[in-house]
C-alpha cells in the first residue's frame, strides 16, 4: 500500500505541475486551455483525496508497515483519534495542507469558470504552484513522505500523544489549516489581477467569499485553541502569546481588515494598493505559521522537534514576499484611486481607521513574537517578551477596536450629516456611558480603567448594532407590512452580508468582554490541602473530602473529589491527573507505570456569572517509592532467592521456559502482565490509604463563558453573511463580468435605500447620492448592450418608492 | 486651506504616529525583555537579575520541597548529568507534560547558587508534535 500511496502522490505532482503549465499557456484566454488546466486541478483534488483515504484507512487497520502510522497510532490508541493522528504529524499536516487547497482550488476555480477570463489562468499557476511545492516537499525533503515504509512491520506503534487525545484534536488543526489555505485564493487571484492590470473590484467581487471562509475558519481555530487549553492543559489559560498562537491570530487580524477595506475598494475604488498589500500579507504570514511551527526558531509550547522542511518554506515565504512586493510595485500606476474619500465621517474613512488600528495591533504582535530574533540580531543574545508586555500595547489597541465596531455600522457610505448622526448616535452613546458610569460606582472595575472603558465601549457598540436591527425592521415594516419579528427575518435574510457583519461585531464586542472581564478580575490561587481541609478563595469555600486512584491497562489515576459551597449552592468537582503508561515499547516493570506522560482532568463548574475552574497535582512520590519497591522485589523473586513464595517460582521457571522456547514468550509475558496490573491495583489502593496532601490549582474566572458565546455568535454571523444567496442557489451562478458589475451597483443602491430608511443618510445626502448610483447603473446597463434589463423584468411585486425609471427589483438579493 | 495641502498634512501626522508607536515599541521591548540564558552561562549572572533560562530536567532530580519543588538543569546540547547542571526551584503548579529529560523555559534569578523560578511562568515543551528524530 505505502508504494501505491507513493505512485499516486507522485502522479498529484505531476498533475499539479502540469495545471500550472497548461494554465500558462492559456494566459490569452484561450478556452481550451483554461478548460484543461481547470480539469487537470479537478485531477489533481482526486489524486490527493486517494492518498488521504489510504493514509487513513493504513490507521483505521493498525497498518504498521506505515510509518507514520506506526509513531503516531497503536492499537490501543481509540479510532476515534486514529483518525485525527495523521496531522499529528509533521509529513500528515503537510498532507493535509495539499489536500486543503486542492479542494479550495478546485471550488475556487469551478466557480470562476465563466468569469474573470484573464485572470483565471494566472490565479490556476499561483494555485497549483503552491501545490507543487507542498507536494513536491513530501516526496522530495528527507523524512517527510507520508508513505515512508516500515519493513518488517512492527507489531505495534507509539500512540498518540495523551496530551493531544481530546476531541478538539479532531477539528482544531485542520479549521486552522483550512484558514491558512483557503488564504491562498484571494492571493492567487490577487496575482493574476495585478500580472494582467486587471485592478478593477471583479476579481475581489470572485474571491470575497474564500477571505471570508478563511477568516471563518481561522477564527474558529483560535476559539477551539483558546478552549482546548482552557480545559485540558492544566494551566486554566486560554491565551499565552506564545508563537505560534501568534502565528495564528496575525494572518486573522490582516485579513479582518482584508475584508474591511475591500467594501471600500468595491464601493469607491480606492485602496487598491492597500489591498493588493493586505492579502500578500495575510499570505505570507499563513506561510510563516507553517513555517514556525516546524522550525523551532522560536520557543514555543507548541514544541516541535527539529526537522529539515523549515529552510524550504523559509525560502517559499522569499519568493512570495520579494515577488508580489515587486509586481505591486511594478503596477502603481494601474492603481490610482477613482475616488477620494468625501468626508471624515463617513464609513469608509472608518475603516480606513479600523484597518489601521488592525495593522498595528499585527505589527505589535510581530515584534514581540520576532523579538528573540530582533535582539540576538542586535545585542548577540536571545531575550524574549511575556504577555505583560503584548498585553500594554494591545489592550488600549484591543479597546479603540471595540469603539469602532460600534461607530462604523452607525454612519453611511461617503457622508453623514450632523443631524443624521445625532439622531442614530443618541442612544447608542447614552447607553454607553450610563453603562460606564453604574459600572464605576457599582463593581471593582472603577479600579481597572482599561477593562472599565471596554466595558463602556462594548455597551455602546451592541446598543448601536441592535439599533441598526430595529430600524431595519421598522423600515421595512413601513413598506411592506407584517410583524416587527417577521420584517426583521425579511430585511436580515435580503441583507445578508450587511447583517451577518453586524452579528459578528456583536460577537466580538462579547468576545472582548469576557476577555476584558476574566483577565481583569480573575482570582488565581494555589493551594496545598489535606483530606478533610477546607479553605477559602475569593469567596468560595473549598473542601478537600477525599482521594481517588485508580489503575488500568492505560493509565494510573490519582484525583481528588472537592465540595465547593459559594453563596448558599454546592457542588462538588473529580478534579485528577492521569500518569500514562508509555506505549510501543517493552513493559518497562511497576515504575512504567507512573513514568510516563501526566494529563490533567480538570474539575469546571462554569456559570454565567463566573467559572469556577480546578487541576489538582497528586503528591505521588510515596505511590513511586512503592513502585520501585516492587519492582526490586519482584526481581528478587524471580530470580528465586531462598524464602521466595511459590507463586514466584512459577512466573520463574515460566521465564525461563520462555527463554529457551520462543513460542512460550506471549504466555510468561501475559502471566508478568498479569501479576503486574495486579500489584499496581494494590500499590494504587495505597495511595488511599497513605492520604497524602495535593496541591491545587484554583481559578475563579469572571464572565470567561461569555468568550465562548461571543465566538460562536459571530461563527453564526459568519456562516449569514457566507449563505449563498437565492440567486446563487437557484444555479444561477453562471454570470457575465457585466452582470456581476450590475448587480454590484445594485446592492449598493439597496444599500443607499436601506441606510436612508433606517435614519443614517439624510433626505438630502440620499437624494445626491442615489442620483449618483443611478447613473453610474445607467452607465453599465448601457454596456451590458440591453441583455441587462431582461434579467430585473420581473419584479416580485413590491413597487418601490424611488424605482423612476431605473432598475426595478431592488429588494432581491 | 486646498485639499492638496490638507492631505499632505494628514499623511505627516499619520506617519510620526506611526513613528512614534514603532519607537515606543523598540524602547520598550528593549528593556522589558528577559535574556534567554542557558544554565552554564546562569553560573557567572548576576544574583538578582531577570533570566529566561533554557535548559533540559536532569532526570532523576526532581525533589518535593514544602510548598514548591526542586530539581536540576542542565544545558540542552551539554551531558545530562547532575555535575553539568545549577539547582532550580520553583513553586507553584507544574504543568501536565514536566518531568525528567524535558526541555524547559523558566523565568527567574540566581539566589546563593540557586536560580529562582518565578510562579506560573515554567513552560514545558510538548514532547514534540513532530518529531523526526527520535532519541528515546
Amino acid at each position: 500500500m505505502t508504494s501505491l500511496g507513493s505512485a499516486l502522490l507522485a502522479l498529484a505532482f505531476i498533475a499539479a505541475v502540469s495545471a500550472a503549465v497548461i494554465a500558462l499557456l492559456g494566459r490569452n484566454g484561450e478556452r481550451r486551455w483554461i478548460d484543461l488546466s481547470r480539469r487537470v486541478v479537478y485531477g489533481f483534488c482526486a489524486l490527493i483525496t486517494v492518498c488521504v483515504v489510504i493514509i487513513e484507512i493504513a490507521f483505521a487497520n493498525n497498518d504498521f508497515s506505515f510509518n507514520i502510522v506506526q509513531q503516531h497510532s497503536s492499537i490501543e490508541t481509540p479510532t476515534f483519534y486514529k483518525l485525527a493522528a495523521m496531522w499529528s504529524s509533521q509529513e500528515g499536516s503537510l498532507l493535509l495542507w495539499a489536500w486543503v487547497l486542492s479542494i479550495v482550488s478546485s471550488v475556487a476555480l469551478f466557480a470562476t469558470r465563466n468569469k474573470l477570463r484573464e485572470i483565471v489562468p494566472w490565479a490556476t499557476a499561483v494555485l497549483m504552484g503552491v501545490a507543487s511545492f507542498f507536494t513536491g516537499l513530501m516526496l522530495f525533503a528527507p523524512d517527510v513522505n507520508p508513505f515512508a515504509g516500515l519493513s518488517p512491520a512492527p507489531s505495534d506503534g507509539i500512540g498518540l500523544n495523551p496530551l493531544l487525545q481530546h476531541p478538539s484534536m479532531m477539528i482544531h488543526p485542520p479549521m486552522l489549516y483550512s484558514g491558512y489555505v483557503s488564504l491562498t485564493v484571494p492571493f492567487a487571484f490577487a496575482i493574476g489581477a495585478l500580472i494582467t492590470r486587471r485592478l478593477d473590484a471583479e476579481w475581489i467581487r470572485s474571491t470575497r467569499r474564500f477571505a471570508l471562509i478563511a477568516w471563518t475558519f481561522l477564527g474558529f481555530g483560535l476559539l477551539l485553541g483558546a478552549r482546548w487549553s482552557y480545559t485540558e492543559l492544566g494551566w486554566g489559560g486560554y491565551w499565552a502569546w506564545d508563537p505560534v498562537e501568534n502565528a495564528a491570530l496575525m494572518p486573522w487580524l490582516i485579513v479582518t481588515a482584508f475584508l474591511h477595506s475591500i467594501m471600500v475598494q468595491e464601493k469607491r475604488g480606492m485602496l487598491k494598493v492597500w489591498n493588493a498589500c493586505l492579502i500578500v500579507a495575510s499570505f505570507s504570514l499563513a506561510l510563516l505559521g507553517t513555517f514556525l511551527v516546524r522550525s523551532g526558531v522560536l520557543q514555543s509550547i507548541h514544541a516541535f522537534g527539529d526537522n529539515t522542511v523549515g529552510p524550504y518554506i523559509l525560502a517559499l515565504i522569499g519568493v512570495v514576499v520579494l515577488g508580489s512586493t515587486a509586481l505591486i510595485i511594478s503596477r502603481l500606476d494601474d492603481m490610482r484611486s477613482e475616488k477620494r474619500i468625501d468626508s471624515l465621517v463617513s464609513r469608509e474613512s472608518v475603516f480606513l481607521v479600523n484597518n489601521l488600528l488592525l495593522v498595528a495591533l499585527t505589527a505589535v504582535i510581530a515584534w514581540g513574537t520576532f523579538f528573540p530574533l530582533i535582539s540576538e540580531l542586535f545585542t548577540g543574545t536571545k531575550a524574549s517578551l511575556a504577555a505583560p508586555w503584548f498585553d500594554r500595547y494591545t489592550t488600549p489597541l484591543a479597546i479603540l477596536l471595540v469603539l469602532f465596531t460600534g461607530i462604523g455600522p452607525l454612519l453611511a457610505w461617503r457622508r453623514v450629516s450632523w443631524a443624521s448622526a445625532k439622531r442614530v448616535f443618541r442612544i447608542p452613546l447614552a447607553v454607553g456611558i450610563v453603562a460606564t458610569i453604574a459600572l464605576a460606582l457599582f463593581s471593582d472595575a472603577a479600579h481597572k480603567p482599561w477593562a472599565l472603558a471596554l466595558f463602556g465601549f462594548a455597551a455602546f457598540a451592541i446598543t448601536g448594532l441592535g439599533q441598526e436591527f430595529w430600524n431595519g425592521a421598522s423600515a421595512r415594516r413601513k413598506i411592506s407590512g407584517g410583524t416587527m419579528a417577521g420584517a426583521l427575518i425579511a430585511v436580515v435574510s435580503r441583507n445578508r452580508r450587511r447583517y451577518g457583519g453586524y452579528i459578528i461585531h456583536i460577537g466580538i464586542a462579547v468576545v472582548l468582554i469576557g476577555i476584558a472581564a476574566s483577565s481583569s478580575f480573575q482570582t488565581n490561587r494555589n493551594v496545598n490541602l489535606r483530606p478533610g481541609q477546607t479553605t477559602d478563595i475569593a469567596g468560595w469555600k473549598v473542601t478537600y473530602l477525599r482521594p481517588t486512584a485508580k489503575v488500568d491497562r492505560l493509565a494510573f489515576t490519582a484525583g481528588a473529589v472537592l465540595r465547593v459551597a459559594w453563596n448558599g449552592e454546592s457542588f462538588t468537582l473529580h478534579p485528577d491527573t492521569r500518569y500514562y503508561r508509555p506505549t510501543g515499547g517493552e513493559s518497562s516493570g511497576l515504575t512504567g507505570f507512573f513514568d510516563g506522560e501526566s494529563d490533567s482532568d480538570i474539575g469546571l463548574k462554569a456559570g454565567l456569572a463566573q467559572d469556577f475552574w480546578t487541576a489538582v497535582r497528586p503528591d505521588i512520590a510515596g505511590v513511586q517509592r512503592r513502585a520501585r519497591a516492587a519492582d526490586k522485589g519482584f526481581e528478587e523473586c524471580v530470580k528465586g532467592a531462598p524464602g521466595t513464595p511459590a507463586q514466584c517460582k512459577a512466573v520463574g521457571a515460566l521465564m525461563k521456559a520462555a527463554a529457551a522456547n520462543p513460542k512460550l514468550r506471549p504466555v510468561a509475558l501475559a502471566q508478568i502482565e498479569r501479576l503486574q496490573s495486579l500489584t499496581a491495583q494494590s500499590i494504587a489502593k495505597s495511595y488511599l490509604a497513605e492520604s497524602p496532601a495535593a496541591t491545587f490549582k484554583v481559578i475563579v474566572n469572571p464572565l470567561v463563558t461569555w468568550m465562548w458565546i461571543g465566538g460562536l455568535i459571530a461563527l453564526a454571523g459568519a456562516l449569514l453573511a457566507l449563505w449563498p444567496s437565492r440567486g446563487r442557489r437557484r444555479g444561477a451562478l453562471v454570470r457575465t463580468e457585466a452582470d456581476a458589475q450590475k448587480e454590484a451597483k445594485y446592492r449598493e443602491i439597496r444599500d443607499a435605500e436601506l441606510d436612508h430608511a433606517s435614519g443614517k443618510l439624510s433626505d438630502h445626502d440620499f437624494a445626491l447620492l442615489d442620483a449618483e448610483l443611478r447613473k453610474e447603473a445607467v452607465a453599465i446597463l448601457d454596456r451590458v448592450d440591453g441583455n441587462g434589463n431582461g434579467n430585473g423584468a420581473h419584479a416580485n411585486g413590491h413597487s418601490h418608492p424611488n424605482a423612476d425609471g431605473a432598475p426595478e427589483k431592488l429588494e432581491q438579493s | 486651506m486646498d485639499p492638496q495641502r490638507k492631505r499632505k498634512i494628514r499623511l505627516v501626522v499619520a506617519l510620526s504616529v506611526a513613528v512614534l508607536l514603532a519607537v515606543a515599541l523598540i524602547y520598550t521591548s528593549f528593556s522589558a525583555s528577559t535574556q534567554a540564558k542557558e544554565p552554564s552561562q546562569l553560573l557567572n549572572a548576576a544574583p538578582g537579575t531577570n533570566y529566561e533560562m533554557t535548559g533540559t530536567v536532569v532526570p532523576g532530580t526532581i525533589r518535593k520541597r514544602g510548598e514548591g519543588i526542586a530539581f536540576r538543569v542542565s544545558d540542552r546540547e551539554g551531558e545530562k548529568t547532575a555535575a553539568e547542571s545549577i539547582p532550580v526551584t520553583y513553586h507553584g503548579t507544574v504543568p501536565d507534560p514536566f518531568r525528567g529529560g524535558r526541555e524547559i523555559v523558566l523565568t527567574g534569578a540566581m539566589q546563593s547558587g540557586t536560580f529562582v523560578g518565578e510562579p506560573e511562568t515554567l513552560i514545558t515543551k510538548c514532547p514534540s508534535k513532530f518529531t523526526t528524530k527520535t532519541n528515546d
